[in-house]
């Protein structure tokens, strides 16, 4: 395939993994082919970043398309190879089907060669030696990280590479080794142990993309693409996301407060200038002779609303919550006010927990602060909206936005519709946010049916997107 | 429009003359630059505050010998300030100066180019000598200076209704920076190169550090930019950038300090966290209350 072809496929991979490139970049991008040259492979990615990667939170799945679809030259990879043919003759064999994984090694030839790469990995991630890392990534792939998969065929995986020379457990002998005669468990240690995490997981992500050139090889571009891909950050589901993606969320939260905030500034400003001030535009033409050249208006007043967030914190939910409330606590300048409860089988003003300097954390302060547990800590949604209307009869007034985050799910116990129906006709608006996908509702142990008609409307939320999208529409201009 | 002149000969030499210019360009970086010069099409850098995006358009400038003409963006820039606007106060002394005159003569008179006040996009496309062109934090501008942007930006040229339309003489090397507090418009992006600006390398941030402040260990550059790393790597509100890893290389020569230790940086942590809920939280993570 000619470089121009495979810019075209590439092209198409990018949009079928929901990336908008338009044709006009997909010109640009042939044209900054043309400009740098097919051999300088990063500044090939560069080029196309440039044409065609336009939004940060893209840049995963374009970096790995680009992976599969421009693999690195057989040039680094002979590197392998040679190491193979040296070994039983035969170039290349890691990747020949005929022969099973590992078969002509003993199991103790192996154990050797795993301790050996083992020790290669603890040098080089000391000396933070990039090419060297890389070199080793492919050799731990090409010889623990396969598995024969259908009849003929080989499959790859990251995660036996990466179980076989298990990085992590470096980590104490990398700390000891960089530490040298400085102390331990001080400020040199945390710096020490941050370089050592960073290089582990470069080395990582070395090996995921090892393994998907191997699928690609394999198999071809076209279908390792399908299975290497994963969610932009904003389409991460809440319900389903790792303890990485959530410290990765969290990351979200003040660039994502800050850009609905200039949004929902600017939507509010639209009508930028209120009534006509008189008096001020007559004094500001005094200065040209009389003749009012420059207008003057009364700002406008901009309505905000009082907002009160009530959440199930039980832990099937409890990120989505956390989540949601640094949100909502990051744009509490939008708001009037903002008081924030919590509950599992019992609820509790949470408020306070908002206000401390680390709010990483804020979930076990809850979990040990608050009086949320009443009965047996399951979630029960009649009980806690009963003692919440009960406990702060002043909390829902005219003006206060209701918003419930919860997947709903009360265990089969009783339901309290009549109050929780009484709570929203006192509220302005009342929403609420469910972290399920909406085709799960009402299913087993869902109570979705009997509160999704009390409020204005249950909105489907499982990922940053639909909050972001569902905050907007929140806040009037 | 006469030929095109390019800026630079290839990917190797952006790098060279930045770094003569005392910029430290990545390959990325350098790679995108010389696409920008070769398709002559406006650079849009994103990212957080502080990684050198303004500095760039600076450094470019400097290292092609062009002058640098800067459209600052805020809150309320119009076209008036952003392209041109009629100088009425002077305008008007001129018609009281000429009350005799034929009105056709006056109105021609005041339509000329005494009376235009050129603002940095139209100044930027009338220059005849090599042109860096840098829309400062475009992000807090309106939306609506977005499309004035894309139009002049997307052929170079501006149509004065009394004066007729101007060509650039030479396309301008445009750069717009942003600070993404809000997400440009896509139509804008499409006009654009893009460059995301991130956090530099551990080797490429020592060396940026070195090449500011040159006085300085190097074993001292190297232990700044590894606690800097592990201040970034905390959910802090506002996270150290470039600058502040500057600042603090600085701060800490001109202290004479000789060990970058628990003392060190808990005596100097307010160069580089501004708010006090994340001098605590590093405080507490890097375990410094204990000295
Ligand atoms: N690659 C680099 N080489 C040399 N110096 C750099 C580099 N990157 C950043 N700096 C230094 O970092 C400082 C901050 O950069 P700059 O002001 O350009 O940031 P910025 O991205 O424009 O930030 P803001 O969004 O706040 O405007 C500059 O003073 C510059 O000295
Ligand atoms: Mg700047």
């Amino acid at each position: 395939m000619s470089l121009l072809d495979r810019t075209v496929v590439f092209t198409a991979a990018l949009r079928q993994a929901g990336m908008a490139v338009s044709s006009a970049e997909t010109v640009d991008a042939v044209r900054a082919l043309t400009a740098v040259g097919p051999l300088d492979r990063e500044a090939l990615r560069a080029g196309f970043a440039a044409t065609m990667c336009k939004r940060p939170t893209n840049r995963v799945t374009f970096d790995t398309l680009f992976d599969l679809y421009f693999p690195p030259v057989i040039g680094d990879g002979l590197s392998v190879d040679d190491f193979l043919a040296g070994e039983d003759g035969t170039p290349g064999t890691a990747t020949d089907p005929s022969r099973p994984a590992g078969a002509p090694d003993s199991e103790h030839d192996l154990e050797l060669l795993r301790q050996a790469l083992r020790g290669e990995l603890l040098d080089v991630l000391l000396r933070g030696d990039d090419e060297e890392l890389r070199r080793l990534a492919r050799e731990a792939v090409t010889r623990f990280g396969s598995a024969p998969g259908a009849p003929g065929r080989r499959s790859w995986f990251a995660y036996r590479a990466l179980r076989a020379l298990s990085p992590d457990t470096l980590v104490a002998d990398l700390l000891s080794a960089m530490l040298g005669d400085q102390e331990a468990g001080g400020l040199a240690e945390r710096v020490a142990r941050q370089t050592i995490i960073e290089r582990i997981r470069a080395f990582e992500e070395m090996v995921a993309s090892e393994v998907r050139r191997r699928l690609a090889e394999e198999r071809g571009a076209d279908a390792a693409a399908k299975s290497a891909v994963k969610p932009l950050a904003e389409q991460v589901d809440f319900l389903r996301a790792s303890q990485r993606d959530l410290a990765e969320l969290r990351r979200l939260v003040h660039p994502l407060a800050r850009r609905l905030a200039t949004r929902l500034t600017a939507r509010r400003r639209l009508g930028r200038s209120g009534r006509l001030d008189f008096r001020r535009t007559v004094r500001s033409s005094l200065a040209t002779g009389g003749v009012p050249l420059e207008t003057r208006h009364r700002p406008h007043k901009p309505h905000k609303p009082e907002l009160v967030v009530l959440c199930d914190v039980s832990g099937s939910v409890a990120s989505f919550a956390h989540f949601t409330l640094l949100l909502t606590h990051a744009l509490r300048e939008q708001f009037a006010r903002v008081r924030a409860f919590a509950f599992i089988d019992t609820t509790d003003e949470i408020t306070r927990f908002l206000r401390g300097a680390d709010l990483g954390d804020m979930m076990a302060r809850i979990a040990n602060g608050a009086d949320l547990v009443w009965f047996d800590g399951h979630s029960d949604y009649g009980h806690a909206f009963e003692v919440f209307a009960d406990r702060y009869p002043e909390a829902v007034g005219p003006k206060t936005s209701l918003l419930v985050l919860g997947d709903a799910r009360n265990n089969y116990r009783a339901t309290a519709a009549p109050v929780f129906g009484k709570l929203c006709a006192q509220a302005r608006h009342a929403y609420w946010l469910n972290p399920e996908p909406r085709t799960y509702w009402g299913s087993g142990d869902s109570a979705t049916r009997a509160y999704a008609d009390l409020v204005d409307e249950m909105v489907e939320c499982r990922n940053v997107e639909q909050l972001q999208t569902f905050i907007e529409r929140l806040l009037p201009s | 429009m006469p030929l095109q002149q390019h800026a630079f000969a290839d990917v190797a030499d952006v790098h060279d003359r930045l770094r003569a210019a005392g910029y430290l360009a990545d390959h990325a970086i350098a790679t995108t630059v010389f696409l920008a010069d070769r398709l002559r099409k406006p650079l849009l850098v994103e990212g957080p505050a502080g990684v050198g995006k303004t500095e760039l358009a600076k450094a470019l400038a400097s290292a092609t010998g062009a002058e640098l003409i800067r459209l600052q963006c805020y809150e309320g820039l119009d076209e008036a300030r952003a392209l041109y606007e009629w100088n009425y106060k002077k305008q008007l002394l001129r018609i009281q100066a000429g009350r005799d005159e034929a009105w056709d003569e006056t109105h021609d008179d005041i339509f000329s180019d005494e009376f235009l006040l050129s603002r940095p996009l139209l100044t930027a496309i009338r220059r005849t000598e090599p042109t860096v062109l840098l829309v400062d934090e475009t992000d807090k501008a309106d939306v609506e200076v977005e499309g004035l942007l894309l139009e002049v930006l997307s052929d170079f040229q501006v149509t004065i209704p009394e004066l007729g339309t101007i060509v650039a003489h030479q396309r301008p090397l445009v750069v717009l920076t942003s600070n993404a507090t809000r997400e440009l418009s896509e139509a804008l992006k499409r006009r654009c190169l893009y460059l995301h600006l991130g956090y530099p390398s551990p080797a490429r941030e020592k060396e940026i550090v070195l090449a500011c402040v040159p006085e300085l260990p190097e074993r001292l550059a190297e232990a700044i930019v590894g606690t800097i790393r592990a201040l970034r790597a905390m959910e802090l509100k506002k996270v150290p950038s470039i600058a502040e890893t500057i600042d603090w290389a600085r701060t800490v020569l001109a202290l004479g300090i000789d060990t970058f230790d628990e003392e060190a940086v808990a005596s100097t942590l307010g160069v580089v966290l501004k708010h006090v809920s994340d001098q605590a939280r590093a405080i507490g993570q890097l375990k410094l209350g204990s000295n």
